[in-house]
């Protein structure tokens, strides 16, 4: 019970701090003093004091959007571990439920920005469901190859069994986790995919779909990136951190502090590197499935 | 030791698809450095109690594919100026998925042949497959000369990795006259490369078909 209430509020509770970690690092590398690391907390509370303005091109789908997405992000995360922490649900198969879920939020994302008649943001719609159809096959792979490894079902099951030093089996766990992490910066919208603080109309890909929404609208979206940041990050955490039996409170430390090495991490990525054209993007994406399928067939021997 | 052989070879094998799906000349040469590092270490691996002979290897390998090689290939790049692939042969998302293609045969064959206890669960022989795969795609796909040698020299690594397989039936000697001969192919390659540029103006290799014995040799 306990464990339970833990796990629900660390997963409503922490993301944010996470893209402050990533900011504070990309201010870092510019030379810049950078927001405090709390700011997309101050951010959300702004937006949520503000009203509304909705369009009245728009129907229920425009604001079921935002709902529906955080929502469905809310509903996955209870199915992810954050490390020795069990996650509140879990059953056979739930890794279906997960990316469908994923889906689902990117569904009504795209929907909602669709329903406002703008065509930028129509563009930005059509780049987003076209990457995620090569995102995702990428990201099944890469469970597929886990669940072998595994021989479980449940993501619970999956990412506790999957550890770092686990015998002859770490080549393959790291081409796994060298894809999920193509995945985790694509489905995030960070470089090279996307740029997150791009606002050019002609680049954007996820900024785009969200230039309508406003107010707590737009918070909630803010949280829901922030929130698949943190769920996709803890998949990778918990596939590269080693096994352990420590106390609860030295394993919660673990977890935070490899997740804020991760939102490192994805800082030092976004400022070494410039973002990649349109057309390549979809060879890093496949570049993704290359390395889960690979890992699949090294395990699979 | 096995687990750390392979995860090295894991590795090479992600570097060999990483290469392949580059179009940057000097990315990919800095790729292959990477690779030709990480195989040097492998003798170092294999033979957990260090003898003279891995340990000369594996120095010997570093020097020439981790420093020697890539300097002068980095040098060449310099001197004819250019910077990417512009138009290989098999595009770069299908010459990727060609070479991952190319690993799963390599696993599926390897898992076929009758190794001897020590070696069937190692990477080592899918690897060299693998590798070796790579190379022939570059040698196959790429037209600029750069990329050709950088096709051979994945192509060396492939096979050097399975000459770690016999390290104690292989004569010591031969390994190290290999490393020579490839410094010298390099470097051969790297004046040929300068040659291709004043002649053609360009590195495409199809045009060497248009190489014969001719009185009106550009004379520079």
């Amino acid at each position: 019970m306990v464990q339970i209430l833990i796990h629900i509020l660390l997963l409503v509770i922490i993301p944010p701090l996470f893209l402050g970690i990533i900011n504070k690092t990309k201010a870092c590398f510019a030379g810049r003093k950078g927001m405090p690391v709390l700011q997309p907390y101050y951010d959300l509370a702004k937006l949520f004091r503000k009203k509304s303005v909705i369009s009245r091109t728009t129907g229920w789908v425009f604001q079921a959007g935002p709902v529906v997405t955080v929502s469905c992000l809310l509903f996955a995360g209870l199915m992810i571990p954050f490390y020795r922490i069990n996650p509140s649900l879990s059953f056979y198969g739930d890794l279906i439920l997960f990316a469908y879920l994923l889906g689902l939020a990117r569904f009504f994302t795209t929907a909602a920005a669709l329903e406002t008649g703008s065509s930028f943001e129509g563009m930005g719609s059509a780049r987003e469901v076209t990457f995620a159809c090569l995102a995702e096959p990428g990201m099944f792979l890469g469970f597929l190859a886990l669940a072998r490894l595994t021989g479980t079902l449940s993501l619970s099951g999956i990412l506790t069994g999957v550890s770092l030093g686990a015998g002859t089996l770490l080549a393959p766990v790291l081409l796994v986790a060298a894809g999920l992490f193509i995945i985790l910066l694509a489905e995030n919208c960070r470089i090279p995919v996307d740029d997150p603080n791009t606002h050019l109309e002609l680049t954007m890909i996820h900024e785009v779909m969200v230039l309508d929404h406003s107010g707590p609208m737009l918070g909630l979206i803010q949280y829901g990136a922030a929130l698949k940041y943190f769920i996709l990050g803890s998949v990778l955490v918990d596939i590269l951190l080693p096994d352990s039996n420590q106390f609860f409170l030295i394993e919660l430390g673990l977890f935070l502090g490899a997740m804020g090495l991760l939102s490192i991490m994805t800082g030092i990525v976004e400022s070494v590197m410039a973002r990649l054209p349109m057309r390549r993007v979809p060879n890093l994406l496949v570049a993704a499935c290359l390395l889960c399928g690979v890992g699949f067939l090294l395990i699979g021997r | 030791m096995q687990t750390y052989l392979n995860t090295f070879l894991a590795l090479v094998l992600l570097l060999n698809l990483l290469a392949l799906g580059t179009s940057r000349l000097p990315t990919v040469i800095r790729l292959v450095t990477l690779q030709g590092g990480l195989i040097g270490l492998l003798p170092l691996l294999i033979h957990s109690p260090w003898r003279p002979e891995s340990v000369v290897l594996a120095i010997a390998t570093l020097l020439t594919k981790g420093i020697l090689i890539p300097s002068i290939l980095i040098k060449a790049l310099r001197e004819v100026q250019i910077r990417r692939e512009i138009e290989p042969l098999i595009g770069i998302l299908p010459s990727m998925l060609l070479g991952a293609l190319g690993t799963g045969l390599a696993l599926l064959f390897a898992s076929l042949l009758p190794l001897i206890p020590g070696q069937a669960n190692s990477l080592l022989v899918p690897a060299s497959l693998a590798t070796v795969l790579t190379g022939c795609i570059f040698l196959t796909s790429r037209m600029k000369a750069v990329s050709q040698v950088v096709g051979y020299l994945i192509l060396e690594n492939g096979i050097f990795i399975f000459g770690l397989l016999m390290l104690e039936a292989m004569p010591f000697m031969v390994e190290m006259g290999l490393l020579l001969d490839l410094v010298v192919c390099i470097f051969v390659s790297g004046i040929i490369l300068n040659h291709i540029k004043d002649t053609f103006d360009s590195l495409d290799t199809r045009l060497l078909t248009a190489l014969k014995e001719d009185t009106s040799w550009p004379q520079k």
